[in-house]
């Protein structure tokens, strides 16, 4: 297993493994993570959209050096898609070149058909296989998939195998490190959660999200991304449809640093407004007087 | 801290304490999240109380909302665990949970009061029932005809007893929509492919038949949103026990109620007992027959939840009368996001029975653009009427009343 590490320590260990992926994370969400590796437990991340859950299982595997195998969940989603299928395109040559070789046994047939060779591994097998090592798993917005599925999920967290009828069942040797992420367009059922280790992701304070600029977003200057920091903390207070997450931050404050700004002024705010909010009802109520008013603190702060 | 500190020995037995704690306020934690709690401990530096907390919160609060109550919980037993304490704190913490259940008779109670009084109404009056018994079993059609018609606003309690077992008989047929997931169907429009080949193995590599397959069906999510202001009156309490029924026959259902303020009853509705039910959506809704904002309560349920129940191609029911006291501020806007963020959506109007009813007043013109259906729901027939929409198939064009 070359470039594979050790897993952390300590929580200590754990932020400061997180913080070499370029992830700045708090002390409760370290600890969230220090106990899912630990105790090699699903992960379970709710919170608003772009508040860094995803990036939580792509930071683990590159620190970690697993191989990440992602799953984006949708509605409808099913085993063909989710865990494996057969190549049958392949399958029925093959059965075709039989007939031609004149092969008439049944069994030797059957079990040239369903070879490991057609076998198609979707994420989940690949999560579990053990080619490769050991796995980072993502399973994405799993509140976009159906209860179906979300019981199917259940049997395979709690014993990392998979029955193929027709080949036999693949084991994990080691279980995957597991992240879940949701957004909450739909609740996941409590036997779920009670499998995982929940942990609610928030929005970062002003100091962390400045730290996270300074990673994320270096080309800006300290005084631009200090203001971007306070106008946004400032956002998040009033009644928007859809509040910013620290994703938003960190584009806005590119976008920003792309065109020449070296600290916040109304004009590029209102230009660049989309950038930060995506629906126009809360764009037309903040641009403008709010969005002056909200410079005007940001660069007196 | 210096509990945990003390020897682990009493660890185990405090984390098992503390769950007591919470499942009296009202979470329920498993014996296997105890386990859990106890080993994630065995992870953690005992030493620092804030990750003691976030370790037993992961494995314990598995909802954020129920961060809060566990917040609580955790800063008033973690200060002094002591047994004494606990149990002094569990009887607090009981309050906690009680809350929103202040006392009140049991839900049975009223009922079993009704059936009393009726009972004892049988035993003195029992010579001219018998009499009247023949006439009755005639008239057992039409009285049943006129109950469908009578508004539920013109009704008497005995009535009123009536219609709800007549509501509770109604039964929601399931509108379905295709779902992206298959079932083996010989006339179905697509090949199984992988049923073929094993189909063909069988007779020894030879395809002799094609598999078919054809895309399940399941019944989209429903909203409802129920109007419970003045003016609705003795219509709620009605829809309420058509909603129960609903909620209790089909699956994925929410209910929510609004006057000046949104309430989500989807929970209490679970409660398979209706007057159990009734009882715990009393305790949670703070504005019964009081003023309506509509467009306020709307736009609420467009940003809280709209995003969390709407998904998978949700219908929406709204129950109002339209009669808004912010005269329709901010409500067109509201319905129109709320319609198109749901597959479709379908108003209940009680005021519709009046003939010649014409939508004068301002928030009811400001709806009518933004629904696809527009409903009467004054009586039980409407309601029939409603269950036959539900179930059709949805129209591929959109229509407006």
């Amino acid at each position: 297993m070359d470039g594979q590490r050790l897993l952390p320590a300590g929580v200590d260990e754990t932020i400061a493994l997180l913080a070499r992926g370029d992830y700045v994370a708090d002390r409760a969400l370290g600890t969230a993570v220090h106990l899912a590796l630990a105790m090699r437990r699903p992960l379970f991340l709710e919170g608003e959209a772009g508040v860094g859950k995803t990036e939580i299982a792509k930071v683990l595997s590159r620190t970690l050096g697993r191989r990440l195998v992602r799953l984006q969940c949708y509605d409808g989603l099913d085993l063909a898609s989710a865990l494996y299928d057969w190549n049958y395109t392949r399958q029925l040559l093959e059965i075709r070149l039989a007939e031609a070789a004149g092969e008439r046994d049944k069994e030797r047939l059957a079990r040239g058909i369903f070879d490991r060779r057609f076998l198609i591994e979707r994420p989940l097998l690949q999560a579990i296989s053990p080619e490769g090592g050991p796995a980072v798993l993502l399973i994405d917005e799993l509140d976009r998939a159906d209860e179906p599925f979300e019981a199917f999920l259940l049997e395979l967290l709690a014993d990392w195998q998979v029955t193929i009828p027709e080949l036999g069942t693949v084991r994990a040797a080691e279980p995957p490190v597991v992240v879940i992420t949701s957004n909450r367009t739909r609740e996941i059922h409590d036997a779920l959660r009670r499998r995982c280790l929940y942990h609610w992701v928030d929005f970062p304070d002003a100091a962390r999200e400045l730290a996270i600029l300074a990673r994320k977003a270096p080309q800006a200057g300290e005084r631009l991304a200090r203001q971007v920091v306070a106008f946004v903390q400032r956002l998040r207070q009033i009644d928007l449809f859809k509040t910013p997450g620290v994703a938003e931050t960190i584009d806005w404050c590119a976008a920003l640093a792309h065109l020449d700004a070296t600290e916040l002024d109304t004009d590029r705010v209102d230009h660049t407004l989309g950038v930060l909010l995506k629906y126009q009802d809360d764009i037309a109520r903040i641009r403008g007087e709010q969005a002056a008013a909200f410079v005007a603190e940001a660069r007196a702060a | 801290m210096s509990a945990i500190a003390h020897g682990s020995g009493r660890l185990p037995q405090n984390v098992m304490h503390f769950a007591r704690l919470l499942r009296r306020a009202g979470l329920a934690v498993g014996p296997g999240q105890v386990l859990d709690a106890i080993a994630a401990l065995d992870h953690v530096d005992l030493g620092r109380r804030s990750d003691v907390h976030v370790a037993l919160r992961s494995v314990m609060a598995v909802r954020r909302d129920q961060w809060e109550v566990f917040d609580a919980a955790f800063s008033l037993f973690w200060r002094n665990p002591d047994r004494d304490v606990a149990e002094a704190m569990m009887a607090a913490l009981e309050g906690l949970r009680r809350a929103p259940q202040p006392a009140r008779s049991k839900p049975g109670h009223r009922r079993a009061a009704e059936a009393f009084a009726e009972a004892s109404r049988c035993r003195t009056g029992s010579a001219p029932e018998a009499e009247k018994t023949r006439i009755d079993a005639l008239l057992a059609v039409s009285d049943q005809e006129r109950l469908r018609r009578m508004d539920f606003e013109a009704m008497g309690e005995a009535e009123i007893r009536a219609a709800r077992q007549a509501i509770a008989r109604l039964r929601l047929p399931l509108d379905s929509v295709p779902s992206r997931r298959f079932r083996p169907d010989r006339q179905g429009p697509r090949a199984d492919l992988r049923e073929t080949l094993r189909k063909s193995l069988r007779g020894g590599g030879v395809l002799v038949e094609i598999a078919r397959r054809e895309r399940r069906r399941r019944t989209p999510p429903l909203v409802a949103l129920c109007d419970i202001s003045g003016s609705m009156g003795r219509f709620a309490p009605m829809l309420l026990h058509f909603l129960h029924t609903v909620a209790s026959t089909r699956t994925r259902t929410h209910v929510f109620l609004f006057g000046t303020r949104l309430t989500n009853i989807t929970r209490a509705l679970r409660h398979r007992d209706p007057e159990a039910a009734f009882a715990m959506v009393a305790a949670l809704v703070p504005d019964w027959s009081g003023g309506t904002r509509i467009g306020e309560a709307i736009g609420r349920f467009n940003k809280d939840w709209a995003r969390r129940v709407l998904g998978q191609g949700a219908v929406v029911l709204l129950i109002t009368d339209g009669l808004d006291r912010d005269a329709g501020a901010g409500l067109a806007e509201a319905m129109d996001r709320l319609h198109r963020s749901c597959r479709r959506l379908i108003w209940l109007n009680p005021l519709l029975r009046y003939e010649g009813f014409e939508p004068l007043a301002s928030g009811i013109r400001a709806m009518l653009p933004h629904v696809d259906d527009f409903r009467p729901a004054h009586n039980i027939e409407s309601l029939e009427g409603l269950v036959r929409v539900l179930s059709a198939p949805a129209q591929a064009g959109r229509t407006a009343a």
